[in-house]
């Protein structure tokens, strides 16, 4: 329905160009340069008026909608619903509408059948509606711009007004976006705090949501969920995983980048870049089955060789890979702080009789220094926010320690454990997924902007 | 010399001695310069290994992925009505040319093996052929049936993994009651028999090392009863103990039964399902030995034989499985069926077209990436649609005439934060808003609720997520593509009358589109390749289907390889190493794209 209206629609703004370009150019009789503007323009003024609103209220009307028909079916199902928690309640819906538009259906009854019909019958009375509507704006915002298109009307201003507003308008998606982050986050992680503490989650040391109890409604207790939701130990997971990975792909990095701007021939150059760029490329899941199914295996066999425990989801398999795929980003990274220093303090250096690595180790790394520490803090970041390395290759159990041989866990594993899956929206565990995901959100963010204020504080202005 | 450098108070250093001191720290310098080069060059050595081997790896595993074994058996096609082919009973007609094909299968339960070397998919296959080409079909004389996962490996050598022997000498076969014994004058077996005691040397070790560790638990324990005071510990203890020892003596036992097997040369070694496997092929059978010495077997027949009693050389060999029958997912008589059917010629290798054409399936053998493709396309088609214009539009206006102003900057800021945000976040953006709506309530004085409503495991939300992710992206390309351009292209439009807005769409943005598409495709190369945000919206769900439109549930291809590479099966992991081939192929094709566009259009002013 909707896909037709759209369709619709968009031959309408086309016929409306044509008129209204046709109509411009019979006012001007043969006259063309007697209208302030070019057909063209008042084409597509009478186009924008007749399909813009119409295009806006098929945009905003699901959103109207969708909650009415909700309340409908909650209200006609009253009897049925009333037996049933908050999470059932919104399986029901689902599963309802899963039926009656197609999707993933948990499982069918008679019921859900019954209100999947009542589903479809409201909407096509809302999509008539729609259609009236649509029609209507269609209608007056037609005749509207047609009568108003003469020899002096100004259609190119509306039309450059309109398109910068479109503009504007584009841009603010970003911030949108942003808004939209910020906003799912704290509501989400508001609500996980008001059913377990703020200092139980970030400072304790248990983390098993899997036993987190649920009491019927969807009302958690308290006191018993603040004991498995310490976030700790999927920190200093995090943390060991990103150290091993910045272990790997600092020295590795840097002094790749520093071979490939001081060093390397430009034959070997134009051979060795690419193939970083390829490392930067490949899709982290791609990395994390190179990780779970050959890294990890090695790791443990190695490990046994040596008479080690290493367990087969270790930290050091995810760490590893992880740093092989932050090399290319640190490399690159370094690389543009590198050959950001001025090629004068290079040539002094050598006029003094300093060796090229004496040169590069006194001179240009200390000059070099507060872009490479940036380099490293966003590299960190990254490997931070990584998912698909650890949720493949890293364990899901939290345990609190510093082995890298041993299993742990990160922040981003759990989200994905958490939220995988169905699950009811208003638990404890699938909370606490958005509270994790806004701790993340903050470090990240945080780490970003020092990287940036490390650069724009210790920036050596040379020019 | 040396006397003077003693005694006087400060080094004098000749001439000769300087310059020699000189040319060692020169040469330690140097030395150091080449350490410091040498190390730049083996980090990216150290990079280029790993490259190396992740590329080597997966497509040393993605090689078998690519064929597929089938059993070619000829079927009488009366059985389809070809009004209604797809109603045929194509599964019956299946297990009735199989039973055919090995007729001395007798039993039940021996039956059941034979079926599950086909696929139990193989009948769909056959029904999808049918009802694409009736006619061709029908006057096919054989008809190519879909082996199962396993007996496919074992078709392609990756599991059960043996060895065939044809040993110079002749043998006789006595047969009494349904056993069968065949001798040879010499040591024919003596190949076979030495893979069985290294089995047994292995087993000892184990045991072994079992037992050490419970005769130092039985220290442990003994000092823990001189500690203990209490009378009923004391008991407690001392129970644990005799408990322990028993296990020991009967531990030992078993090492001493394998150790007497090993020891005696001559007499004859029992084979149970923890021993490596032999198969006598003689007469057109084969026998399954249960006992072996270096120079005769005893077993019984898998595949009926010839009964006459001599084989000359040549006449006969043997097939050895190191793998212990229940280490590994084929049994021998699986094996000795295979072999059967692979010495008539009825096993053929294919191209697998399953892999490129059918959806996700439980079934390994049954498995492709097509849904998956399919889903990648629809998903990538929203995310373009949404991020190109959003992305470029944003661009134009931030570069073009955004005036400075709070307002442009918290955009720009905000920009450059969303590039940064790790991707997963964006996952958790379209969970919230997409999927279910944020409901904010304001003290309870009122709720307001914000998006929702979305279809779950849709391709359309999955594209919408993605779009987001790649707009700072397209953004900062496009900007940057912008900026090139020279302002005298500007000016020169407005000197000729035109509006900023023509100046910008007829002039500026017709030259910054290479550049442009440039970042476009490679945020959208980023998206192909991106997993974890979809894995929050529920693209992760095991979807049969090839979805044929945006609303419907789909999943991509690097969600396909996050899952399969949780199955154990070692067909869906070569499935899925071919998976990453292709996905990567996919993300080189764009790539290069950029590339070329930028080679060939983007101009330097």
């Amino acid at each position: 329905m909707v896909q037709y209206l759209f369709m619709a629609l968009i031959m309408v703004a086309m016929a409306a160009y044509l008129i209204g370009r046709a109509k411009a150019f019979s006012i001007a009789a043969g006259n063309v340069s007697a209208l302030h503007s070019r057909p063209v323009y008042h084409g597509t003024y009478l186009a924008i008026l007749s399909a813009f609103p119409a295009f806006l209220a098929m945009v905003i009307w699901p959103a109207i909608t969708n909650r009415y028909l909700d309340n409908a079916v909650l209200s006609r199902f009253g009897d049925h619903l009333s037996q049933l928690t908050l999470p059932e309640t919104e399986a029901f819906l689902r599963d309802a509408k899963a039926i009656a538009y197609g999707g993933v259906i948990g499982f069918r009854d008679e019921t859900k059948e019954a209100a999947a019909e009542v589903y479809l019958s409201l909407q096509s009375t809302a999509d008539l509606i729609l259609l009236c509507i649509v029609a209507l704006l269609v209608l007056v915002g037609f005749l509207f711009a047609i009568g108003r298109i003469k020899v002096d009307m100004r259609a190119r201003f509306f039309v450059e007004k309109f398109v910068l507003a479109l503009l504007l308008a584009s841009s603010v998606v970003a911030i949108l976006a942003t808004i939209g982050i910020v906003l799912s986050l704290l509501v989400e992680t508001v609500r996980f705090f008001g059913k377990v503490s703020f200092f139980d989650f970030l400072f304790g040391i248990h983390w098993s949501p899997q036993s987190a109890f649920e009491a019927a409604g969807g009302n958690d207790i308290t006191q018993d969920n603040s004991r498995v939701f310490g976030a700790i130990p999927l920190f200093t997971g995090t943390l060991l995983i990103t150290l091993i990975a910045i272990l790997v792909a600092a020295p590795v990095g840097l002094m790749s980048a520093i071979y490939l701007s001081d060093y390397a021939s430009s034959s070997f150059r134009s051979f060795a870049k690419p193939m970083l760029e390829i490392l930067a490329g490949i899709p982290t899941v791609v990395y994390g089955f190179f990780a779970a199914l050959t890294v990890a295996p090695a790791i443990r066999g190695w490990g046994e060789n040596l008479g080690l425990d290493v367990s087969s989801e270790s930290a050091l398999a995810a760490g590893l890979v992880m740093g092989i795929m932050i090399i290319p980003f640190v490399s690159s990274l370094s690389d543009d702080v590198i050959n950001a220093v001025p090629q004068s303090l290079r040539d002094g250096s050598a006029a003094l009789g300093a060796t090229k690595s004496e040169t590069i180790r006194k001179v240009v790394l200390p000059a070099a220094l507060p872009g490479i520490v940036s380099a490293l803090l966003l590299a960190i970041s990254r490997a931070i926010g990584e998912t698909m390395i650890v949720v493949m290759a890293a364990g899901l159990a939290a345990n609190l320690t510093a082995n890298p041989f041993e299993a742990v866990t990160t922040v981003t594993v759990q989200i994905v454990t958490l939220l995988v899956g169905d699950q009811e929206f208003d638990s404890a565990k699938t909370l606490a997924a958005f509270a994790l995901g806004l701790v993340l959100f903050c470090i990240t963010l945080g780490l970003n902007y020092i990287a940036l204020k490390v650069v724009q504080k210790y920036r050596e202005q040379y020019d | 010399m040396t006397d003077i450098s003693i005694t006087a108070p400060r080094k004098m250093l000749t001439t000769q001695e300087a310059a020699d001191r000189r040319k060692q720290r020169r040469a330690k310098r140097f030395a150091a310069e080449s350490r410091f080069k040498f190390l730049g060059l083996s980090a990216i050595i150290v990079a280029a290994a790993f490259l190396v081997i992740l590329m080597s790896t997966i497509v040393g595993k993605s090689i078998p992925a690519f064929t597929q074994h089938y059993l070619v058996l000829p079927i009488d096609k009366s059985f389809i009505d070809p009004s209604e082919p797809e109603n045929a009973k194509y599964n019956k007609e299946i297990r009735k040319a199989v039973g055919e094909a090995l007729p001395f299968v007798k039993n039940r339960k021996d039956k059941k093996l034979m079926r599950g070397l086909v696929s139990s998919g193989a009948g769909t296959e056959l029904r999808k052929a049918a009802t694409a080409d009736l006619a061709d079909f029908m006057e096919e004389e054989n008809t190519p049936i879909l082996l199962s996962d396993f007996a496919d490996l074992y078709a392609k050598g990756l599991i059960a993994a043996n060895e065939t022997v044809s040993p110079p000498a002749a043998i006789t076969v006595e047969i009494e009651d349904d056993e069968y014994t065949i001798r040879s004058g010499n040591e024919v077996f003596g190949d076979f028999i030495r893979l069985a005691n290294k089995t047994i040397d292995q087993k000892v070790a184990v045991i072994d090392r079992r037992i050490a560790s419970l005769e130092n638990a039985v220290s442990v324990r003994n000092s823990e009863l001189a500690a203990a005071v209490s009378e009923s510990d004391k008991q407690e203890i001392a129970s644990n103990i005799s408990s322990v020892e028993a296990e020991i003596s009967q531990r030992s036992a078993e090492r001493d039964k394998f150790l007497a097997l090993q020891g005696d040369k001559g007499a004859f070694l029992p084979l149970d399902e923890t021993m490596p496997s032999l198969l006598v092929w003689f007469g057109g059978g084969v026998v399954k030995a249960s006992m072996v010495s270096p120079t005769a077997v005893v077993g019984e027949a898998i595949a009926p034989l010839s009964t006459k009693p001599d084989h000359e050389q040549g006449q006969w060999h043997y097939q050895q499985i190191d793998a212990a029958e229940e280490n590994r997912k084929f049994s021998d008589k699986e094996v000795a069926y295979m072999e059967f059917l692979q010495r008539q010629d009825l096993v053929e290798s294919k191209f697998s077209t399953i892999f490129f054409n059918n959806g996700a399936s439980r079934e390994a053998e049954m498995a492709g990436i097509w849904g998956a493709v399919v889903g990648s396309f629809y998903t990538m088609v929203v995310t373009l649609l949404l991020s190109f214009p959003l992305g470029v539009a944003a661009a134009i206006y931030l570069e073009e005439f955004a005036p400075k102003n709070r307002l442009t900057d918290i955009i720009e800021v905000n920009i450059n934060n969303l590039a940064a945000v790790p991707s997963i976040v964006f996952g958790l953006l379209g969970l919230a808003i997409f999927l279910n709506g944020v409901n904010i309530s304001f003290f309870g004085l009122f709720d307001i609720s914000i998006g929702g409503g979305f279809r779950r495991s849709a391709a359309y939300v999955g594209g919408m997520v993605l779009a987001l992710m790649t707009l700072p992206t397209i953004i900062i390309a496009s900007r940057a593509a912008l900026k090139s351009v020279p302002p005298s292209i500007r000016e020169a439009a407005f000197g000729v009358g035109a509006s900023h807005l023509q100046a910008t769409f007829h002039h500026t943005l017709p030259l910054a589109i290479p550049g442009i598409l440039t970042g476009t495709i490679i945020g959208m190369a980023r998206a192909l390749g991106e997993t974890a945000p979809l894995l929050m919206i529920g693209m992760v769900a095991f979807i049969v289907d090839i979805p044929a439109w945006f609303n419907e549930p789909a999943t991509v291809l690097p969600v396909q390889i996050y899952m399969w590479a949780d199955l154990p099966e070692q067909a869906f992991q070569n499935k899925n190493a071919a998976a990453i081939l292709v996905l990567l192929v996919f993300l080189v094709l764009m790539n290069a794209m950029a590339v070329f566009l930028r080679r060939r259009f983007e101009r330097r002013w």
